[in-house]
């Protein structure tokens, strides 16, 4: 039996922009978001919170708070066992549930400002309010430290007595704020720089941003008498969630379904619980539903906003342009717990670009903040934002061209990048090219007007993926996939369903199943679901074309070479085509029952060959310079999707994590006070673009295709945020002539930089 | 306290129901009327998820008492197909891709219907300044403003 | 929390003045709903004045204009007349938040919360207008600028409301201009904000003026100084610097989050330079 790829395809689905098919029920308000869901009975959660960023838990009276007409459960850190330390992944991070029980609900000490301390379900929302005013908690309140480098000093403030530090040789034998010292390194450092006849060092410093997904956490619980337990949330990855819950609770995984609901955006913020345990622990004790939602306030005080980063970065070029030496020191806030993206941050650094000698060492250091949760390409923006400004002013200094100056050092295929692998077919060349080629680049400039560029770059990943494909009785397909679609998956996996069954797009129908419908799925993040999806459907339909093959075999009595499925049917070969007519996947439906039974496959993978994929970012801005407020004229993307599903959506990635790099570069950043309170807790003052901000945001879609793919895709949600920053610095710095070191370059700062030079006027 | 008694008209329909004093038209909405297609993203008027047009008017249903709307007409993006039949706003952002998780995507349709009622030729700088107070962190706007000003020509065609 | 919507002006008077707790009024919401949601204030009752026509009227008086305290910045904009008679106090007004705040905000609410940040009062303070306040004393006008004494800090007694304001007539060749400083292009509350209006006669020359600044003290700020920098003037460069150096001796800011000491007072005296001429341009063209 001869089986043909998809590939090629006459009138294929995948590369077109299609319809979403939920799109229908978001633009009515039908679709149902996390807080959108209720259940008949329900109670109202609400999480008590430490106003104080570091304190030691002396004691809690819930008392009061229990005694309350209509308060139905209240718990505390007693009602979660201890777990031992354990490290797992979750996103592209890791983390420990010793760390993960106390961050969802304090134990011995609060450890930021906003910390869950105690938490109450009650029959209304103002009940539970007053039930936690009711809570009376003694705090000994300590001392504290926000920036992570003040919390390498010794003598700062010390988050966890039994914190010491790994990567450090010999192991030390105080506790400190530092978690981890990890390092990369190829070639001899030293011997590089003497070759550069260029060296520049710069620090730089970024400030704490949050994801800013609009939609806050949610999540409702249900816990029944016999142990079993529903959640419904919004998250990034329901099978994480039931993981957690069921770690954190004691619980059969088995026992525990989670149902996604729709996403209201997460960008690595909702791979994490945070309520979810909670609502479970208050329903089990109440025997009723219990629903939390987060207000914004606490979104921002509570979740995982990113890491505030100092970097370091030293390069060494030859006068014509190559970049001989290159090392950089991360030093990044993990939050009240460790891990943050520092490692990352440190594979990122310099990956773009074919260095013999790299050197980057990086320090994952807690502090008295939220503890962070991914966001989109974690560690990468912060790291790339400092490479891109150092390489930035290498073009300046050698007075070449910043196109070419990377195109001469930029990572090919072959180029063994400094974290590890040598890359494949990797597209950041044909990026460069194509902003090159576009009419911004040559579009002239005004006084106080700067262009900038920069590249980056995201690994990407595969992971664990179970789609199932069924063939309904009438010849449509259900697709059930298990990884939350934050924009526009379903359209994409429909698209590649389509084309390998052959059957018409709007004959496929997707779903994101529960965790009682399918086997394991790691979750969205890393730029995986569409890459792991499709692969997982190639797989499923590769078992529904077989089985139909089988099926056809019996039915007209042939060998299995007698036959193929090519182009949406069971075909007979030779001789055979004369007694037997195709069939399509419609025709067996029919007869389903007939020929053995349900028709389906299910793709079960743990997804390899994720492709990196490479960005090149272009933007032109305008500088007042009696204020200086910086506005963004024109912006282009080029990034390498190595096959676009659908390029609508593909297009939408870029477009929006260039504009979440606007908001970094510009004007977001969390603001602590001296008593490490949050100032800015609300979108009032945590200043993210809005539409008059920004300009359209031009794409151009590379693709080289990744070969380890069917279909030749790359994960293309993460890059787009990482060379926004670095291209907006360089913009600065073509615009007023200052390098700006510092995130975000908000007015105040830039002007007081312009009036330093005597440079305030227009 | 007891409760207001409120009797308004939501897309079209009369509806009653009761409210406490600080709930908001947005609380309303949502927990009583089970009409979630309106949004919570602030509470504070900053985000714009939760618009509706009240008495014409486009407004933030979080900064709207449930007890103020006695007699008004609201409209949500519950009412904005006309049966079957969606709006060439909603057609449009379809069509386009103009959302992606589509949180912030009921308060941008409303929001931008309230815009073509007014102005059936916007510009693009126009559509931005009416839309600053709808967030959207999944789309940086760019197919959103497309499709608003695709729509805008097409029903100018008529 | 009780809810009344009186539809007189006595009656509002009279539930306030009796109030034993906590009372706020209640125009369009924008303040008042986003403090309570956030616990900043828990009012035992809520007068709303919506219902009141006074306080939802523009109505022309003896050559000026009378704006009632509830008329919401969007109505403002739409009036056909206002905003080419006081185009400076019809844009502050809307650039209060966001299209559908402005759907709702007040410039009685905007005075009334009391912010020296407040985008509507520097236009209104450089207009020269007068708030009609009405109380268990009876009625008194105030000049705006005397109305907020300090951050939440106002004039009115017990009792008291703003009922409307008065936009005095206006002599030929007048016009005035509103601008602020926000770190977006949208959506921000006010780090420096600045409102001139002046008059000009037929050569040019500035013979009158009102400058005012908000964001850069405890209350919203009449600078005279800054006025008298520019009468007798045709805003030329001289004169534009001693108005710049006028409004910067007036600031006394604070450093917080959205803006710090020397930056507020370095953009007041560009805002109020531009606001200046743009009132000037649209003055000249009138």
């Amino acid at each position: 039996m001869a089986e043909t790829t998809t590939n090629g395809h006459a009138q294929s689905v995948v590369g077109t922009r299609t319809v979403r098919p939920d799109g229908v029920d978001k633009v009515t308000g039908r679709a149902r978001f996390g807080a959108d869901f209720n259940l008949p009975g329900q109670l109202i959660g609400r999480v008590l919170r430490s106003p104080h960023p570091h304190a030691r838990i002396v004691s809690i009276d819930t008392s009061k708070a229990e005694a309350l007409p209509g308060v139905k459960a209240v718990i505390t850190r007693a009602d979660f066992a201890d777990q031992p330390s354990e490290f797992i992944p979750a996103g592209e991070m890791m983390m420990n549930y010793k760390d993960v029980v106390r961050n969802v609900m304090a134990r011995e000490k609060a450890l930021y400002e906003g910390h869950a301390v105690a938490a109450v379900a009650a029959t209304s929302a103002a009940v539970a309010r007053r039930a936690c005013k009711l809570i009376d908690v003694q705090y000994e309140v300590l001392p504290h430290v926000i920036d992570a480098v003040e919390a390498m000093q010794p003598g700062a403030p010390l988050l966890h007595d039994d914190l010491f530090t790994v990567g450090v040789e010999p192991r030390p034998d105080k506790p400190s704020n530092v978690a981890k010292k990890i390092e990369i390194k190829q070639g001899d450092i030293e011997a590089g720089f003497q070759k550069a006849d260029l060296v520049i060092e710069r620090e730089f410093k970024t400030a704490p941003v949050h994801q800013g997904y609009i939609e806050p956490h949610a999540a409702l619980a249900t816990v029944s008498e016999d142990g079993t337990a529903e959640v419904w949330c919004s998250t990034q990855g329901h099978f994480i969630v039931r993981a957690h819950c069921a770690r954190l609770l004691g619980l059969d995984i088995g026992k525990v379904r989670v149902t996604a609901s729709e996403i209201g955006g997460g960008f690595g913020g909702k791979t994490v619980v945070y309520l979810e345990p909670l609502a479970l622990a208050l329903s089990k004790k109440a025997k009723r539903p219990v629903k939390m939602v987060m207000s914004r306030e606490e979104v921002f005080k509570a979740s995982g906003p990113t890491s505030g980063a100092t970097v370091r970065v030293k390069m060494g070029a030859t006068k014509d342009g190559k970049f001989v030496a290159a090392t950089a020191e991360l030093k990044y806030q993990a939050g009240a717990f460790q891990g943050s993206p520092v490692q990352p941050g440190v594979m990122c650094a310099f990956a773009p670009y074919d260095i013999e000698h790299v050197y980057v060492v990086g320090y994952d250091v807690v502090s008295n903040r939220p503890k962070v949760a991914a966001y989109r390409a974690p560690g990468a923006p912060i790291s790339e934002y400092a490479v891109e400004s150092v390489v930035d002013e290498i073009a300046k200094k050698l007075d070449i061209d910043p196109i070419d100056l990377r195109m001469q050092n930029a990572a090919r295929e072959g180029t063994k990048a400094a974290y590890g692998p040598k890359f494949g077919p990797i597209g950041l060349e044909e990026t460069l090219n194509a902003v090159k080629k576009t009419e911004h680049w040559n579009a002239p400039l005004r006084k106080w007007q700067g262009r900038g560029v920069a590249s980056g770059f995201w690994f990407n990943i595969g992971g664990e993926t179970c789609v199932s494909l069924t063939v309904n009785e009438d010849g449509t397909v259900s697709l059930v996939a298990g990884t939350p679609d934050i924009g526009g998956l379903r359209a994409s996996l429909a698209a590649v369903a389509a084309d390998e069954l052959g059957v018409p797009f709007d004959k496929v129908r997707p779903i994101i199943g529960d965790t009682g419908s399918l086997g394991f799925n790691f979750l969205t993040g890393g730029s995986r679901s569409a890459f792991s999806g499709s692969m997982a459907i190639v797989e499923a339909a590769k078992q529904i074309k077989a089985d139909l093959c089988a099926r056809a075999c019996k039915m007209w009595e042939a060998k299995p070479e007698q036959v193929e499925f090519s182009d949406g049917a069971v075909r007979p070969l030779g001789a055979l085509a004369e007694k037997a007519k195709p069939m399509t996947i419609a025709d067996f439906a029919r007869v389903a029952g007939k020929t053995g039974g349900p028709i389906g496959g299910v793709g079960r993978i743990n997804a390899q060959g994720a492709g990196p994929s490479f960005g090149t970012h272009l933007v032109d801005l305008e500088v007042d310079p009696e204020t200086g407020r910086a506005t963004i004229l024109r912006y282009t993307v080029a990034q390498d999707a190595g096959r676009a599903l659908h390029p609508a959506y593909v297009e939408g990635q870029y477009q929006g994590g260039a504009v979440q790099g606007i908001g970094w570069a510009l004007n977001e950043e969390y603001i602590y006070g001296a008593d490490g309170k949050l100032q800015n807790a609300g979108f009032l003052d945590y200043r993210m673009p809005v539409a008059s901000d920004v300009p359209m945001i031009d794409t151009v879609l590379v693709e080289v295709a990744n070969p380890k793919h069917p279909y030749g895709v790359r994960g293309v949600g993460e890059t787009p945020i990482v060379p926004p920053l670095g291209a907006i610095a360089n913009a600065m710095e073509n615009a007023t002539g200052i390098r700006f070191t510092e995130l975000p370059m908000s007015p105040p700062k830039v002007l007081k930089a312009l009036k330093e030079k005597g440079l305030n006027k227009a | 306290m007891a409760k207001h008694h409120i009797q308004a008209q939501v897309n079209g329909d009369e509806v009653e129901f009761l409210c406490e004093t600080e709930e908001t038209l947005l609380d309303v909405l949502r927990d009583t009327l089970n009409m979630t297609g309106s949004k919570e993203g602030c509470s504070s008027g900053d985000c714009g998820a939760c618009s509706v047009m009240l008495d014409g008017r486009l407004v933030c249903s979080c900064l709207v008492l449930g007890c103020e709307v006695g007699g008004r007409r609201i409209e949500t993006i519950e009412g904005m197909a006309q049966g079957e039949k969606l709006h060439p706003l909603q057609q449009r952002f379809l069509e386009h891709a103009a959302l992606q998780c589509g949180i912030c995507t009921p308060g941008v349709l409303v929001a931008s219907k309230a815009l073509l009622e007014r102005n059936s030729n916007p510009t693009e700088t126009e559509v931005r300044y009416w839309l600053a107070g709808n967030l959207c962190r999944c789309t940086g706007y760019d197919k959103i403003v497309t499709a608003v000003m695709d729509t805008a020509a097409a029903m100018r065609k008529g | 929390m009780r809810y009344e919507a009186p539809g007189t002006v006595e009656g509002a008077v009279a539930l306030l003045a009796g109030a034993t707790g906590e009372a706020r009024v209640l125009a369009g919401g924008t303040d008042l709903l986003v403090q309570m949601r956030a616990d900043i204030v828990d009012p035992g009752l809520i007068v709303d004045i919506k219902k009141i026509p006074e306080t939802r009227a523009i109505t022309e008086e003896k050559g000026g204009w009378r704006i009632g305290a509830a008329v919401t910045g969007a109505e403002l904009k739409e009036h056909p007349k206002l905003k080419k008679v006081w185009p400076g106090v019809v844009e502050a007004a809307n650039l209060i938040g966001s299209t559908q705040v402005q759907g709702r905000a007040t410039m009685g609410g905007n005075l009334c919360n009391g912010s020296p940040a407040a985008d509507s009062v520097p236009a209104l303070i450089a207009a020269g207008a007068l708030a009609t306040l009405a109380g268990p004393k009876g009625r008194r006008d105030l000049p705006v600028e005397d109305v907020m004494l300090g951050p939440r800090r106002l004039a009115l007694e017990k009792g008291e409301i703003v009922v409307s304001f008065l936009l005095p007539p206006r002599p030929p060749r007048s016009s005035d201009a509103y601008l602020r400083f926000i770190p977006r292009t949208e959506m921000d509350i006010a780090v420096v904000g600045a409102g001139v209006n002046l008059t000009v006669d037929g050569s040019g020359i500035v013979t009158a003026a009102r400058v005012s600044l908000g964001a850069v003290a405890p209350r919203v700020l009449l600078v005279p100084e800054a006025a008298q920098a520019i009468i007798g003037s045709r805003l030329d460069k001289p004169a534009q610097e001693r108005l710049e150096a006028a409004a910067r001796a007036a600031c006394r800011p604070i450093d917080d989050k959205r803006g710090t000491t020397e930056f507020r007072i370095d953009v007041a005296a560009v805002l109020t330079r531009r606001a200046a001429l743009i009132a000037l341009d649209r003055a000249r063209t009138s």
